[in-house]
């Protein structure tokens, strides 16, 4: 056998090793535009929050419809959801130009284990931050959305690539530091979704992309 | 070979996706690893439609091991009569 021959062979093995288990049409670039949306998103939320008026962290509300007192808070969900929807929407797209190229099916076996594994931790998450600001612990909500996006991301890192893992315990690192910060919300926020996306996604960008 | 030892199991319709071949070609080549024991067929059902899944036996991974092995081997004795 060639030397070349036995390369290639070596080559795709370990290339359909990898398909088979992991997504690997995962767009780094959709992890930058990801994090510029949601500086976008935290810069309006800025201007809206600190408009002269003060700024609520934790104050929990015993009639427990503080949720509903604030109509800030609406908008501020607002914002989140859609920072959130062109995020998704943008990694779907990217993902799926990516996919074509690869040979790799978008709706496969390997992206339903990677979006169920993420599903969980997030949708607990979700439920724990809907009822905290139902209540009206506003102050934990930031945190706790690192932190339950940090641990989505880690345990998501087995079925697509291995940065993804450093990308969540960074999150997680975050998510705690802002707990012990509390006020400063919005800026961990603004780090955790927005800088470090940034950084992480143009680490894959041109380490995977091309 | 690579598919199964990457994954605990797979399943037909899985493989068939991922390495875009024909019913027939996956099938007589899965039917000639099961001859060599070298996977697990099991058969089941999903509500009324069959499912049948695939596992890499003890005796699979040690073949496959040992072909890369000696892919290894074959590259570094190439390299060794340069």
């Amino acid at each position: 056998m060639e030397n070349n021959e036995i390369q290639n062979d070596l080559a795709s093995i370990r290339n359909l090793m990898e398909r088979s288990s992991k997504f690997i049409s995962l767009s780094g670039l959709s992890g930058v535009l990801a994090g510029v949306y949601a500086l976008i998103g935290a810069g309006l939320a800025y201007s809206m929050l600190y408009r002269g008026q003060s700024r609520i962290y934790a104050v929990p509300d015993e009639s427990g419809f503080a949720l509903l007192n604030d109509a800030i808070i609406v908008e501020l969900l607002l914002i989140a959801a859609a920072v959130l929807i062109l995020s998704v929407g943008t990694g779907i797209y990217l993902s799926y130009k990516k996919a074509k190229r690869k040979g790799q099916p978008l709706f496969g076996k390997v992206s339903q284990d990677l979006l169920f594994n993420m599903a969980i931790p997030l949708l607990a998450g979700g439920g724990l931050m809907l009822i905290l600001l139902y209540r009206g612990y506003f102050g934990i909500v930031a945190p706790a959305s690192l932190i339950f996006y940090g641990l989505a991301l880690i345990g998501a890192s087995n079925f697509t690539f291995t940065d993804v893992k450093f990308l969540g315990l960074c999150e997680v690192a975050l998510g705690l530091l802002a707990t012990c910060l509390p006020g400063y919300g919005l800026v961990f926020w603004a780090l955790g979704f927005g800088v470090l996306h940034i950084v992480y996604g143009s680490v894959m960008y041109f380490k995977y992309d091309r | 070979m690579s598919v199964l030892v990457a994954n605990q199991r797979y399943d037909f319709n899985s493989l068939k996706e991922l390495l875009d071949v024909t019913d027939g070609n996956l099938a007589s080549h899965l039917k000639a690893l099961e001859k060599e024991e070298y996977i697990l067929v099991n058969k089941s059902f999903l509500g009324r439609k069959p499912n049948t899944n695939y596992e890499a036996t003890a005796t699979g991974k040690q073949a496959f091991k040992n072909h890369l092995d000696a892919l290894e081997k074959l590259i570094s004795f190439q390299q060794s009569i340069r």
